[in-house]
């Protein structure tokens, strides 16, 4: 059995999502969502601590030996990812039955269980695979279904925003195939491993070159990157609440992931930051997107939009990291995954609360907030702080590995704009919070309670979260150092 | 009670008595007393940790590590001492003072201003027993946040405003610069404990060094230097104990005191001394304290006066860092206590005239003397104090500084402190004068719009013409102002405690 875990990691969700269908029943569904979560949150931790354990898991499908067979292949790196996904599956899930019974027509929410447990699947897919194509396979799993996610949105906008999202995402998984498919022509093999070994060997040709850019472009579209970000804000702000917690804490970091597995593992640091410019670009557009996504997060008057914008800020805060190229900036790229999916994870739930109880997160409804729902409220300040940065929030530890990266690479400017754009921050989140406390409850608001425990419980989890790993770094720091050297190829 | 434990109850302390104030919001007694309790047992613990620190003990714990090799840790070392004293004692005082002048006052939210009171003073207790860089930043972001609900307490369109001045600086500098130069501090040297002779010492040469000390100076926005100075005058929309204590003692002394550390344990005095990429900061410090004072004059309303007042007087601090010798280490460690007792005991008494006559502008002070004479009598000492007279403590302070900066050869320095004691008589004295010589213009007027209805033991003590301030009120000014006397004659324990520090064998 214990051998086994790595199929299993995938084949659960996968299965959970028929079965579902099946059921029918909207409680029954989301017990079986709820095992689906669980489970893989289980073995993902299983996993982790095997790789701490014994280093490098290497799986063959069906028995058959790569590179021929399909292989999963996990180190520190994606161990770590699979932990995020899963953890925040299994957070979202209890919260979910709330919250989707108030926003779904009652006959639709098996549905939602399938594509969610599928979307599931996609991501862990994506995240565990050892294959080129094979992790294409997964990206449309995910991606298919988080498009049928967005549109069951109760706005109507959620259509067109999930279409726009279909024709995008499209486009990117498009040239992310155009890509594998050039690697493969020229080297004959679609394993990550024999990948690697292979063009390591080879001098640069033009189909190696081409490879390379169709996939930088087609995966930085998937993660959202400046200025490829235009089908998140609408994907997030009309999708249904658990729906945006979800992806906004899951689907753009498995997309970094995709893109640091492509620079790093299967290309190399070489090849990508030496004989590819592609450290200046990154930081360029990283530093872009930190300061315009920010910026326009500060003028938005839909919370969730903000929160949106705001995420492809944070995105601009990983992938600054990556450009850096050197221990300490990936490191703050890759804990920033993790702190990042517990922040904007848990201040998307707060929204959920919010709008399962007023059905709206427009900030002119939020005025006196933080007296008619105290502990929704509290858990969105203190999510806030952690985008802010405030030391003994995940965000502090972040930054502070970032900053250290940009000065260890002797780009100081950098770091100085890491912490001003910050700044943007706090004006963003400050004016939310100004609302909530300081303006009087409007006359004919009607009296509410706060959210029910079952969604108040999985908010608290993620954000309490955001600041236990804001002050006990073990896990993080410890598993971002391993996973950045690995990547690096340099130390342990 | 050994001194790792008393450490760590000086700074639990306070955030229990937060937790207890919270769950007696109903029951105004029960939670004041629990606040003045807090208070209380607080200073004593403080006050218990003296010998040990005299003695040359440093006592502290740690409590997490945060980043690998970077903890946050506590140890206590004279300057913190001494800034742990004055905070925690004049706590005592201001809560005896809060509880007269909210109670009059009828303010609104009395226990979430009390809660977030005491979380302010577990963070400043943080800050003074911080045993490295990144641990000090931890309260003073703590700080910050939580007096900001203190600030904006009036729920006003003003006190908002007055709140987003607060936070955008404060935040704003702390993140923008203090964070980034800690950060470059730990890459340089590898190390953020504050150590004796400074740990930046032979790991950087002086461009650098500058550099770092313009990051480290402006992003202590707590210390007001200028042109960072606009949040303090803002944060006087605050009920007064709040300016009283917060923004005369506990958050600005914060700023001044970390400034005190960063250069004596992080830059180190002879680092320091021996390059010339500082001077801007005395020329800088010796402007604000000019300014201010000037833009002092100019002001009306009397907390506001106070307000520029304190950013004049912390850059006396500033300015005898920069000096970057002993005497200026000494003279500035004692101006945090002696200028702290001096300008609470002026809120205090800015604070009373609002609750007893509801006047907040100097020119309608006219004639107040006669009817508040024990106000104006504590008004005069507190004044005379921050001029710098004797037999007041202030006098002490001024007196270091002074020989500072003869002492470095900078003799325009002296003359900076002297013009700016001549200001200090210009802006305060008036106040005095006005209360007791001039004829009040509308006489009784005032009286009779007393919307309090009949007279109460809360609402301010009256007899005949007198209608001074509630007694509570009056007690706390009484202490502090006989404190002000006393600092003169034990002035002396302040220098054998700063010695140390300042590299003087005691």
């Amino acid at each position: 059995m214990i051998e086994h875990l790595p199929a299993l990691q995938v084949v659960i969700p996968l299965i959970c999502a028929p079965l579902c269908m099946l059921v029918r029943y909207r409680d029954w569904s989301w017990i079986v969502a709820l095992f689906g979560s669980w489970a893989s949150l289980v073995i993902s931790w299983l996993l982790l601590q095997q790789v701490m354990d014994a280093g490098v898991i290497s799986y063959h499908m069906g028995n058959w030996a790569p590179p021929l067979g399909i292989e999963y292949r996990i180190d520190f790196v994606n161990a770590f990812v699979l932990l995020i996904v899963s953890a925040i599956g299994a957070v979202v899930t209890p919260y979910a039955r709330e919250s989707v019974r108030a926003e779904f027509g009652t006959n639709r929410i098996y549905m939602f269980y399938t594509a969610y447990m599928l979307c599931l699947c996609g991501l862990l897919g994506v995240t565990i695979t050892g294959d080129a194509f094979n992790l294409f396979v997964f990206l449309e799993i995910s991606s298919l279904s988080s498009y049928v996610l967005i549109a069951m949105g109760k706005d109507r906008r959620a259509l067109t925003a999930s279409y726009q999202y279909l024709v995008l995402g499209t486009i990117g998984a498009t040239f992310i195939v155009i890509g594998i498919g050039l690697l493969y022509a020229e080297t004959g093999t679609l394993n990550m491993a024999d990948l690697a070994k292979r063009l390591a060997d080879q001098p640069l040709s033009r189909t190696i070159g081409a490879a390379f850019g169709f996939l930088v472009v087609g995966i930085s579209l998937k993660l959202a990157l400046f200025p490829l970000h235009l089908w998140l804000p609408n994907a997030y702000t009309y999708a249904p609440s658990v729906v945006s917690a979800f992806l906004a804490a899951t689907a753009t970091k498995v997309a970094v992931y995709v893109l640091l597995r492509f620079l790093f593992t299967i290309f190399n640091v070489k090849l990508s930051f030496g004989v590819m410019p592609l450290d200046t670009i990154l930081l360029v557009l990283a530093v872009i997107a930190m300061f315009a996504a920010s910026a326009v997060a500060i003028f938005q008057t839909n919370l969730k939009r903000m929160l949106a914008y705001s995420s492809v800020a944070q995105i601009g805060y990983i992938i600054l990291g990556i450009s850096f190229a050197n221990v300490n900036g990936l490191s703050a790229g890759i804990i920033h995954l993790f702190n990042h999916a517990l922040m904007k994870g848990g201040m998307f739930l707060a929204l959920g609360c919010i709008f399962y109880r007023i059905a709206s997160v427009n900030i002119n409804d939020m005025a006196g907030m933080g007296r008619r729902m105290p502990w929704t409220m509290g858990a969105f300040v203190v999510g806030g702080l952690g985008l802010i940065g405030v030391p003994l929030t995940v965000g502090f530890i972040s930054k502070w590995y970032l900053v250290l990266g940009a000065l260890e690479r002797g780009w100081w400017f950098a770091a100085a704009l890491v912490l001003l754009s910050s700044l943007l921050a706090v004006v963003y989140i400050w004016r939310v919070v100004e609302v909530a406390y300081l303006k009087p409850i409007p006359e004919d608001a009607p009296k509410i309670e706060d959210a029910p425990p079952a969604m108040l419980i999985p908010t608290w989890i993620l954000i309490g979260a955001s600041v236990y790993y804001g002050i006990n770094t073990d896990l993080t720091v410890g598993v971002a150092k391993q996973a950045a050297q690995q990547l690096l190829g340099v130390g342990s | 009670m050994s001194g790792g434990t008393a450490v760590a109850f000086a700074i639990g302390l306070p955030l229990f008595g937060t937790l207890l104030i919270l769950l007696n919001d109903r029951y105004p007694n029960i939670r004041e007393a629990i606040t003045l309790t807090t208070s209380v047992c607080l200073a004593l613990i403080v006050y218990g940790l003296v010998p040990e620190v005299t003695s040359g003990g440093r006592p502290g714990f740690i409590l997490a590590e945060i980043v690998p090799g970077l903890p946050i840790a506590f140890k206590v070392e004279p300057l913190g001492m001494l800034f742990a004293m004055v905070a925690s004692g004049l706590w005592v005082v201001t809560t005896i003072y809060a509880i007269g002048y909210m109670r009059s006052h009828h303010e609104v939210q009395q226990t979430r201003f009390y809660a977030c009171f005491a979380i302010a003073i577990s963070s400043a207790m943080g800050i003074a027993f911080a045993g490295n860089m990144l641990t000090l930043f931890i309260f003073y972001e703590v700080l910050t946040i939580s007096t900001y609900p203190l600030v904006t307490h009036s729920e006003t369109k003003d006190a908002v405003k007055a709140g987003r001045t607060y936070l955008g600086i404060l935040i704003g500098t702390s993140i923008a610069f203090l964070l980034l130069a800690i950060i470059w501090t730990w890459y340089l040297t590898g190390t953020l404990d504050f150590t004796p002779g400074g740990i930046l010492k032979g790991k950087a040469d002086g461009p650098i060094l500058g550099l770092l000390l313009f990051l480290y100076m402006y992003g202590i926005g707590k210390a007001a230097l200028m042109p960072m100075h606009r949040w303090l005058p803002a944060a006087m929309v605050a009920p007064t104990p709040v300016s009283a204590l917060l923004h005369a003692v506990a958050v600005v002394k914060a700023g001044v005191f970390t400034v005190l550390k960063v250069i004596v344990y992080i830059f180190g005095i002879d680092t320091l001394a021996g390059i010339s990429q500082d001077d801007w900061l005395m020329y800088i410090a010796a402007f604000t304290v000019i300014a201010a004072s000037c833009v002092a004059l100019k002001k009306d309303n009397l907390k506001a006066r106070l307000a520029y007042s304190t950013v004049s007087q912390l850059s006396y601090i500033i300015l005898g860092a920069a000096l970057a010798s002993s005497l200026g280490i000494i003279g500035g460690g004692m101006h945090i206590a002696m200028h702290a007792f001096g300008k609470i005991t002026l809120f205090f008494c800015a604070g009373a005239i609002l609750v007893a006559s509801h006047k907040t502008e100097v020119s309608e002070m006219d004639g107040l003397g006669r009817v508040m004479p024990i106000t104006f009598l504590f008004f005069f000492i507190g004044s005379l104090s921050v001029i710098g007279l004797p037999p007041l403590g202030g006098s002490w302070s001024k007196w270091y500084l002074m020989l500072a900066a003869a002492d470095a050869g900078q003799v325009i320095f002296m003359f900076v402190f002297m013009i700016s004691s001549l200001l200090n008589i210009a802006y305060l004295m008036p106040l005095v004068a006005r209360g007791f010589f001039s004829e009040a213009k509308d006489n009784g007027h005032h009286h009779e719009d007393d919307h309090h209805g009949e007279p109460s033991f809360w609402n301010g003590v009256r007899f005949g013409n007198v209608r001074e301030a509630p007694p509570f009120c009056l007690l706390a000014m009484a202490i502090t102002s006989v404190g002000c006397v006393l600092l003169f004659f034990y002035a002396d324990k302040i220098y054998r405690l700063l010695a140390p520090v300042a590299g003087i064998q005691g």
